[in-house]
């Protein structure tokens, strides 16, 4: 066990804020990714569901794989 | 050749279908993404409760848990990038072309992890947040590179074109990958060259490497969660009027 304390723990031997800030970064942005990522999910879903997509509309080319 | 006569039997593009793809890739995302949060929690637990003080550096190596695997998997999906990009372009198939899409964002997003704790491990380390040494800048120009792959593909309305043109730059930019890697060596850099040997006493190095390693893995997991997860969107936003996307809309299964 490194830590005698929990604010011995939060202090990260003087440098909490440069510790705990690249968390937080790290934390922040997968938060952020995630949530953009189910919001992308749903708009493309209710596009389909929603959308007036007509069958002779098909921007599909056939031979392509 | 038809869709039809690809996706009817197993083969070398069974799996580059989108029909077939679709449904995998929503059965593997949730793994990735559990796999990637309890390797993230042993690697989080080694990393603050078992890997001792550094001898030199005190507490603020511990930023080495986050910033190593960010920074190799800016590279490393980079690399990833290139390459399914590349297959798209040479073999024409689309979901390749689409995974590559995929990956950029996260790419992206880790590039800038790179950089962010890079620069508050640099400022209690090296008295600097930012230096305009090998290491650094070319790492900015990767996120430079993800940028450029994302707008130039945004700013192109065929997909189709969109995706050989990003293609072409993802290619070019891959001489910019060992230039990361190797700058430290090359150059005269600020930058320290390796990062597994911290300490001189090998039984720390063990635990600090295993800390650093669970999570690196745990990053790679994630990455492919999140790839996979916005691969299946962009699936859907490109072929909403195809046959398959008919069909799972009629079945229900589009989530």
């Amino acid at each position: 066990m490194n830590w005698a304390s929990a604010a011995d723990f939060w202090a990260m031997g003087g440098y909490g804020f440069y510790v705990w800030g690249s968390y937080a970064t790290v934390l922040a942005v997968v938060v952020i990714e995630i949530v953009l990522l189910r919001v992308r999910r749903r708009r493309a879903i209710s596009e389909i569901i929603g959308g007036n997509l007509e069958m002779g509309k098909s921007t599909q080319t056939v031979g392509d794989r | 050749m038809s869709t039809l006569s690809v996706h009817a039997r197993p083969g070398l593009f069974w799996f580059s279908s989108p029909q077939t793809f679709f449904p995998l890739a929503g059965r593997l995302t949730p793994w990735f993404f559990v796999i990637g949060a309890v390797l993230a929690a042993l690697g989080l637990y080694v990393g603050f409760f078992v890997a001792p003080t550094d001898a030199t550096q005190g507490e603020s190596y511990r930023i080495i848990f986050i910033h190593v695997p960010a920074a190799w998997m800016s590279m490393f999906l980079y690399l990833i990038m290139a390459f399914w990009a590349a297959l798209g372009l040479i073999l024409n198939t689309r979901v390749s072309s689409m995974m590559a899409t995929a990956i950029a964002p996260t790419g992206a997003l880790m590039t800038v992890l790179a950089l962010i704790t890079g620069s508050l491990w640099g400022r209690p380390t090296w008295g600097t947040y930012w230096v305009w040494d090998a290491r650094l800048t070319s790492e900015l120009i990767l996120l430079f590179l993800y940028l450029g792959f994302l707008a130039l593909q945004a700013a192109i309305d065929d997909p189709r074109r969109a995706d050989k043109a990003g293609a072409v730059l993802a290619l070019v930019g891959v001489v910019n990958i060992p230039i990361i890697y190797f700058s430290v060596q090359w150059w005269n850099t600020l930058h320290q060259g390796s990062s597994v040997s911290l300490t001189r006493s090998p039984s720390m190095a063990a635990t600090m490497l295993l800390g650093m390693l669970l999570m690196a893995l745990a990053f790679w997991s994630y990455s492919i969660g999140a790839a996979l997860h916005r691969v299946r969107s962009i699936l859907l936003e490109r072929e909403k009027r195809s046959e398959w996307a008919r069909e799972l809309r009629a079945a229900e299964r589009l989530k």
